[in-house]
């Protein structure tokens, strides 16, 4: 099978443990992102694909082949790096040249590809700049275009629009979603944005503390998180989350509110997430959930309002339009409960 | 105007009109700096200009001077002009044939067949400022100091080059890669600064001797090039060039040869341009291991060469001052010419 295979990856630094034992399957083509908090081994993971590290145990399989103890410069991929890391000293088509060069491709071809690069990327005008003349988003150019010209069998992102403003970051997720399309080839996208993870994968691996929480598609992982951690990791704002009592078909909630949702287990202690786009206003005589608005966010086309339950837990909700709503007024709010989700007591999700 | 600043003062009420006594101690102390520096340097140029007599004059004059001289019939050589007051009061230029004690043997350039005998207080050399020449091209055509400077020439040449290339890729290994001992072999390396080379001067030249290198120019170079100066500075340089640089070429299929070749080599130049200058002064400046290891004279380095101009009873100070000018001509072009890089070396910024 083509693509890349991880199979019982573990990385150590010393007595520290950063990764534990992942195993992933991406297919050939596929637009893979790992997201997850700092620290928790996204990057250190890429690094070992790309050869950088070795892995403590495990293997690393590239299109069917163990590429295990082959070291970064054999393995064919290319990388795009956080801080670019072009060469300050050579120009543009330089950087662009010096990976062709050492493959000792015939000087015609290189001036070919640089070129097609150049056009695909719209940085033909700046090819005999250095990399200090240019801005953030033409440096972020020139690095992908470092890549695709060495035409490798995947690219590894190493959270390549972090150092770039929040408009130009959207412009380039454009681009390199459209690249992606135009290439077909096989990308691991390293971030820490959601928003970036959730508009470019095809699938997302959502990673904590070194172990691969849930990998599916972005979809999947809104509609049905595996867990509390990709529950609350995935969506803005954060899912609500709150403590509850189960009692076969009916919750209890710590203010005293009962809810009756089909497909609770019976007697155990669960956690139930509701996003605050599925909160909505109770009607008179509902059972709802009763809370104090501390703060609203009027956004125009939605509004975002902060509010706390008598017991102190905190509860977002995002309403359409602009309710007349002010702060310190009490607030009741409902949910289908279609689109609860149930969590057990170690976290893992109930099926229902 | 425009050398105003140069001339600025505080003055004595901050408008720049009188004197503060802040002024008066800022120009002595630069003009005593100025004479303190400039002084020595300025008498050896003038004085390498003067004859052995003038030489020996006190006190000394600031500028050469040359006897005049006249060409009377029946002596072989020139003799010095003489403004003479005769014992009758009349004033002559006369020659001087010869000094017996306190009397002079003069006689009128016109009047070849009279000699005359006057007191040496009684006459003044006729001279005129001057340049003696004869101090430069005696050395340089006739004592084999065209000889002397090639061999220095070639000396300094090839130790900096070797001293570059060597010290620039210990400083890439104890800098860029991790391994075992490299904490130790850096402490050691740093450790050879504190053994200055008298302690070493026996051993060091029986293991030149037996490999053969004595009296050989590279005798000279080889136990010279390592230099644990250089190799620190370069490492401590190398350390600030950031690793992704070196990873981005991994991932560009480069070997390590190449990226110690293509990427760290450039952009180390400036603490390369340092170390340059430094081995160049270093090595034309040497003395003592080139008067061991050298003893046949047409393999003397400059310094070495000017050595032999001070004898055990007599020291022909005209010739020493006229090569030690020679000698320092290629050191002060080196500061003019890479003096920039000094400050920017050792500042270390414009990488990024």
């Amino acid at each position: 099978m083509a693509g890349i295979i991880l199979s019982g990856i573990t990385k150590s630094f010393g007595p520290a443990q950063v990764i534990h034992g992942v195993d992933l399957q991406i297919a050939e083509g596929e637009l893979m992102v790992f997201v997850g908090p700092s620290g928790c081994g996204k990057s250190t993971l890429l690094r070992l694909i790309a050869g950088l590290d070795r892995p403590s145990t495990g293997t690393i399989a590239l299109d069917g082949r163990d590429v295990t103890a082959l070291p970064a410069s054999d393995r064919g991929l290319a990388m795009v790096f956080q801080s670019y890391a072009l060469y300050p000293h050579m120009t543009v088509r330089q950087n662009l040249s010096f990976g062709l060069q050492n493959i000792r491709m015939d000087k015609a071809e290189i001036a070919a590809r640089v070129a097609e690069a150049g056009r695909l990327l719209e940085i033909e005008g700046l090819m005999d700049r250095r990399p200090t003349q240019l801005s953030g988003g033409q440096r972020q150019r020139v690095a992908i275009g470092r890549a695709i010209v060495r035409e490798p069998s995947a690219f590894l992102l190493d959270e390549p629009l972090s150092n770039l403003d929040a408009e130009l970051r959207g412009t380039m997720r454009a681009e390199i979603s459209g690249l992606h399309a135009r290439l077909g080839a096989t990308m691991i996208y390293v971030t820490h944005d959601q928003t970036e993870a959730m508009t470019l994968a095809d699938r997302i691996a959502v990673m904590r503390a070194g172990r691969i929480e849930q990998v599916a598609t972005p979809l999947e992982l809104y509609n049905h998180p595996a867990n509390l951690f990709v529950a609350g990791f995935i969506g803005a704002p954060n899912m609500n989350l709150f403590a509850a009592r189960a009692s076969g078909g009916v919750l209890s909630l710590p203010g005293g509110a009962e809810l009756p949702l089909p497909g609770t287990p019976a007697g155990a202690d669960v956690t139930i997430g509701i996003r605050p786009q599925h909160l909505r206003l109770a009607q008179e005589g509902e059972d709802a959930i009763e809370a104090r608005v501390t703060l609203i966010e009027a956004l125009g086309a939605e509004t975002v309002v902060h509010a706390q339950t008598a017991e102190g837990q905190p509860v977002i909700t995002v309403l359409p339009g602009q309710p007349p709503l002010t702060r310190g007024e009490a607030l009741r709010l409902n949910f289908d409960p279609d689109e609860a989700h149930l969590f057990d007591e170690n976290g893992q999700r109930i099926a229902r | 105007m425009r050398l105003g600043f140069l001339l600025a003062r505080r003055g004595a009420t901050g408008t720049g009109r009188g004197w503060h006594w802040t002024d008066v101690a800022t120009w002595v102390w630069l003009i005593c700096g100025t004479v303190l520096m400039f002084g020595p340097a300025l008498w050896l140029l003038s004085s390498s200009f003067k004859g052995p007599a003038q030489l020996a004059e006190f006190p000394p004059t600031l500028l050469p001077y040359v006897q005049a001289e006249v060409q009377v019939e029946g002596y072989d050589d020139p003799l010095p002009l003489y403004a003479v007051t005769l014992p009758d009061g009349t004033e002559a230029e006369l020659a001087q044939i010869r000094r017996i004690g306190i009397n002079a043997q003069m006689v009128d350039p016109a009047d070849p067949e009279t000699r005359v005998t006057v007191n040496i207080d009684d006459r003044a050399p006729i001279r005129s400022i001057g340049v003696a020449t004869d101090n430069y091209v005696t050395p340089l055509v006739q004592n084999d100091f065209l000889r002397f400077f090639g061999n220095s020439l070639f000396v300094t040449v090839m130790a900096t080059l070797i001293t570059l290339w060597t010290n620039s890729m210990a400083a890439f290994a104890l800098s860029k890669y991790q391994f075992r001992g490299r904490g130790a072999v850096m402490l050691l390396i740093v450790a050879t600064l504190m053994v200055p080379l008298p302690v070493i001067l026996v051993p060091l030249y029986s293991v030149v001797s037996s490999v053969g290198l004595l009296n050989s120019l590279w005798g000279v170079i080889l136990p010279t090039v390592a230099t644990p100066t250089g190799v620190f500075m370069l490492r401590q340089y190398m350390l600030t060039i950031p690793d992704e640089l070196l990873e981005a070429a991994r991932m560009d299929h480069a070997s390590e040869w190449q990226i110690y070749w293509r990427i760290v080599l450039p952009l180390a130049a400036p603490a390369l341009a340092v170390l340059a200058i430094f081995s160049v002064v270093w090595r034309w400046n040497d003395f003592l291991w080139p008067l061991v290891v050298l003893s046949r004279r047409e393999l003397f380095t400059l310094q070495v060469g000017l050595n032999s101009y001070a004898g055990e009873l007599n020291v022909q100070w005209h010739y020493i001052l006229a090569m030690t000018v020679v000698t320092m001509i290629p050191v002060v072009l080196v500061f003019a010419v890479l003096q920039r890089f000094i400050t920017s070396g050792i500042a270390g910024a414009g990488i990024k």
